[in-house]
C-alpha cells in the first residue's frame, strides 16, 4: 500500500509538472497584448513599461519566468496582476462553495443515477425502462448552459420557487445553503443521472448472464437478493470508477459554467474571471488545483477498486 | 417401481421465442428418479439436457419460455409453482452444481460467506457464526484441506477443483435430497475430474443422494450412474439402465457415442471414431427422425417420428427412438468387432 501510494504521490508530481509547463507555454504562445504594457495602461510612457517588465521578470527568458513562477506558486506568494491579490487566498475562498456545488451534485447524481439504472435493468423492456430511456436521453442531450436558463426562468422568474443563484455558507445557514444550490446542483447532475443511468442499466443487464447469478438464484436466494447482491454489487465497480473520475473532472473545471450561470463565486467563477482578463497566475494557480483533483480522485478510484474488486487486491498484494 | 418416486418428470417440453422463430429445446422428456439414484443425462452440447435440468428448479423460467409437461417432486407440482414455493426448495430440497467452478461463485464476495448466504436464505434463524461453522464442516466434508482457513478466501483463490468441491459443499448446505450436476467435470482436468466423481459417488452411497448427472462424457456415466437417459435435438433417443445403454445399445446415436470412445483396454484405432456431422437446428430441425441426416442406417420409415418405447420384450424399461428391428439393431451396430456407428457411405 505504502509503495503504491509513493508510485501514485510521484505520477501526481509529474503531471503537475506536464500541466503547469503546457498552461505557462499556451498562455505565452497565444496572441495576446505583453501583460506589462497593460499593467502600464494605456498611454503610459516605455519607462513605466520597463520597469514593470524587470518587477515581474517579463523580460527575462522563457524558461526562467516559468521557474520563477513555480516557486512563487509553491511558496503561496502566487499573485494576479491587477489587483496584486495572492492566488491561494483566491482560490481558498472560492473552494467552500465550489465543493458545496460539487458534492451535493455528486452525491444527487450517483444516487439517481444508481436507482434509475437499477429499475431500468430490473424492468428492462418495460414501460418503466422506457420511461427512464427517455429521461436518461434528454438528461444526456441538454446543454447545462441551455438547463440552467430554463430551470431559473420557470422555477425561479415564473413560480418563485427556487433563488436564481448566489451562495450562503453552510456555516452560516444551512437550510438557505441547500436551498439557494438545489437548481445548481440539479443542473449539474441530470447529465450524469442520464448517463450513469445508462450505464449501470447494460452493466447489469450483462452481469445478469453471468453464471454466478444463476448460482445465486439456484441457492434460493428471492429475486431482489439476486439483483441487490449479486447484481447490482458486481455492477458498481465501473461505475464507482466513473463516478470518481467524473468528480475530480467536476472539481477541476466542469463546474465553471454552472458558478457562473447561478452566481455562485467559487472556483470556477474566479478562473473564468482570469481567463477574461488575460491573468496567467490565477490560471496558473487554477489549472494546477484543478490537475491536482483530478489525479487525487484517480488514486482514491484505484483504492476503491482494491475494495471493491478483490481480484484487483490481490493483484496489487503480489507485486 | 412401485412406490412414488422422489422426482417423476412426464412429458416435459420447454420452448424458447428466440429472434430465428420459436424452438422446442426440449421435446416431452420423461422420467423418474428414486431416492438414492443416479440417473445420467447424455448428449451432445444444444441437445436439451441442462435446459431440461434447470427447468424441474424453474430456473429456466422467462418470459420467452414456454415450459409443458409435469415435474412433480414428492408428488407436488412444480411446473405451475409459484415463485415463492420454488425460491424455497432451490437448494433446500434440489441443489444444483454447475459446468465451470471458475464462474459459478461471485468473484466479489468469499467463499464461505456465499455458503453462509445459502444456508441464511432458507433458515433465518441460524445465526452468522454458527452458519460459518457450517461452512467449514461442509468445506472440510467436501476434502478442502484446512477448511477452517480457506473458508475466508475467495473464490479465485482457490483452484478449479477446489472450487467445484467447494460448490459441492455449498449445494449440500441444506441436505437437499435431489443434486442436480450439470456438467460437474467438464471445465476440469481429468485427475480432477475423478476426484470430483469420487465425492459425487460417495455423496450418493452414504447420504442417498438421488443426482441428476448431465454430461456429455460416457465414461464418466459409467462410473457412477445407475440409469441413463440419452438425449438428441431436445428429444430422449434411447434410456435405459447403465448395463443395457453399454451393453445391448438400440439407437445409432447411442452407437456413435460409445463407438468414439476411445479405450485403453482395445487397440487404439487409426484414427479416432466420430459421428459424422453437426447436430440440426433446433429452428430447423429434419423431419421424422432428427438423427436422421447423420444415421447411416436410414431407411424408408425415417421420414415419420420413431415413438420411445420398449422394442425388447425382456426390458421393458429400456426404452428407444428407432425404427430398425432389434435383430438388424444387432447385426448393424457391430462395427469392426465392437459397438459402433460405421461411417456413412459417401
Amino acid at each position: 500500500m505504502a509503495r503504491f501510494i509513493l508510485k501514485r504521490l510521484a505520477g501526481t508530481v509529474a503531471v503537475l509538472f506536464a500541466v503547469s509547463v503546457v498552461v505557462f507555454a499556451v498562455f505565452n504562445v497565444i496572441p495576446n497584448s505583453p501583460p506589462a504594457q497593460r499593467l502600464a495602461g494605456k498611454n503610459a510612457n516605455p519607462r513605466l513599461v520597463k520597469s514593470i517588465e524587470e518587477e515581474w521578470g517579463f523580460d527575462k527568458p522563457l524558461p526562467q519566468q516559468y521557474l520563477t513562477m513555480m516557486k512563487k506558486t509553491f511558496n503561496g506568494e502566487l499573485t494576479s496582476y491587477e489587483p496584486r491579490i495572492p492566488v491561494d487566498e483566491q482560490i481558498l475562498e472560492g473552494i467552500p462553495a465550489t465543493a458545496s456545488l460539487c458534492i451535493g451534485a455528486a452525491v444527487i447524481w450517483l444516487f439517481f443515477g444508481i436507482l434509475f439504472g437499477y429499475l431500468a435493468a430490473v424492468r428492462a423492456g418495460g414501460l418503466l425502462d422506457r420511461l427512464l430511456t427517455g429521461v436518461a436521453v434528454a438528461g444526456i442531450s441538454i446543454p447545462v448552459f441551455l438547463l440552467a436558463p430554463v430551470l431559473i426562468y420557470f422555477l425561479s422568474y415564473e413560480i418563485e420557487l427556487f433563488p436564481s443563484g448566489g451562495y450562503v455558507p453552510l456555516s452560516e445557514d444551512p437550510a438557505q445553503w441547500a436551498y439557494h444550490l438545489i437548481l445548481p446542483w440539479f443542473t449539474v447532475a441530470v447529465l450524469s443521472i442520464g448517463f450513469y443511468s445508462r450505464v449501470l442499466r447494460s452493466n447489469m443487464l450483462d452481469a445478469m448472464d453471468e453464471d454466478h447469478v444463476r448460482t445465486a438464484r439456484a441457492k434460493g436466494l428471492g429475486e431482489r437478493q439476486v439483483m441487490v447482491r449479486h447484481v447490482l454489487r458486481n455492477s458498481l465497480i465501473p461505475i464507482i470508477t466513473l463516478f470518481g473520475l467524473d468528480v475530480g473532472a467536476l472539481i477541476g473545471g466542469t463546474a465553471i459554467i454552472t458558478e457562473k450561470l447561478f452566481d455562485i463565486n467559487g472556483v470556477g467563477a474566479y478562473a473564468a474571471g482570469a481567463v477574461a482578463n488575460s491573468e496567467l497566475p490565477p490560471i496558473m494557480g487554477v489549472t494546477l488545483y484543478a490537475a491536482f483533483f483530478v489525479v487525487f480522485f484517480n488514486a482514491l478510484v484505484d483504492i476503491a477498486y482494491a475494495y471493491l474488486d478483490p481480484r484487483v487486491r490481490l493483484g496489487t498484494a503480489a507485486q | 417401481m412401485s412406490a412414488e418416486p422422489l422426482l417423476a418428470v412426464r412429458d416435459l417440453r420447454v420452448g424458447f421465442a428466440t429472434e430465428g422463430g420459436p424452438l422446442q429445446a426440449v421435446d416431452g422428456v420423461s422420467f423418474d428418479l428414486a431416492a438414492g439414484e443416479v440417473l445420467a443425462i447424455v448428449g451432445e452440447s444444444g441437445a436439451g439436457k441442462s435446459v431440461a435440468a434447470q427447468t424441474i428448479m424453474g430456473l429456466s423460467r422467462s418470459r420467452n419460455a414456454r415450459i409443458e409437461g409435469s415435474v412433480k417432486l414428492h408428488g407436488d407440482e412444480l411446473i405451475d409453482a409459484d415463485d415463492a414455493v420454488l425460491r424455497r426448495l432451490r437448494g433446500e430440497q434440489v441443489a444444483m452444481i454447475f459446468q465451470d467452478p471458475m464462474t459459478s461463485f461471485n468473484p466479489v464476495y468469499r467463499v464461505g460467506a456465499q455458503i453462509v448466504e445459502a444456508i441464511r436464505a432458507h433458515r433465518a434463524d441460524v445465526s452468522k457464526s454458527e452458519a460459518r461453522a457450517r461452512a467449514v464442516a461442509l468445506l472440510d466434508s467436501v476434502g478442502i484441506p484446512e477448511a477452517a482457513r480457506r473458508v475466508d478466501d475467495y473464490p479465485h483463490e482457490f483452484s478449479g477443483g477446489m472450487r467445484q468441491r467447494a460448490m459441492i459443499a455449498m449445494a449440500l448446505a441444506l441436505e437437499p435430497e435431489v443434486l442436480i450436476a450439470d456438467e460437474p467435470t467438464t471445465a476440469l482436468d481429468v485427475t480432477i475430474q475423478a476426484q470430483i466423481l469420487r465425492l459425487l459417488g460417495s455423496l450418493n452411497r452414504e447420504r442417498g443422494l438421488a443426482t441428476i448427472l448431465i454430461t456429455h462424457d460416457l465414461g464418466v456415466v459409467a462410473e457412477v450412474a445407475d440409469r441413463v437417459l440419452v438425449m438428441y435435438a431436445g428429444k430422449v433417443v434411447e434410456q435405459g439402465t447403465l448395463d443395457e445403454i453399454f451393453y445391448d445399445p438400440q439407437h445409432p446415436y447411442t452407437w456413435g457415442l460409445l463407438g468414439s470412445l476411445t479405450r485403453l483396454d482395445r487397440p487404439r484405432p487409426k484414427r479416432l471414431p466420430q459421428i459424422s456431422g453437426a447436430p440440426p437446428s433446433l429452428l430447423d430441425l429434419p423431419q421424422g427422425c432428427s438423427f436422421r441426416p447423420r444415421c447411416p442406417h436410414e431407411f424408408s420409415k425415417c421420414p415419420r417420428t420413431p415413438p420411445l418405447e420398449a422394442r425388447l420384450a425382456d426390458a421393458p424399461d429400456h426404452r428407444d427412438r428407432c425404427w430398425l428391428t432389434p435383430e438388424q439393431k444387432r447385426e448393424k451396430r457391430q462395427v469392426g468387432g465392437q459397438i459402433g456407428l460405421e461411417a456413412p457411405s459417401a
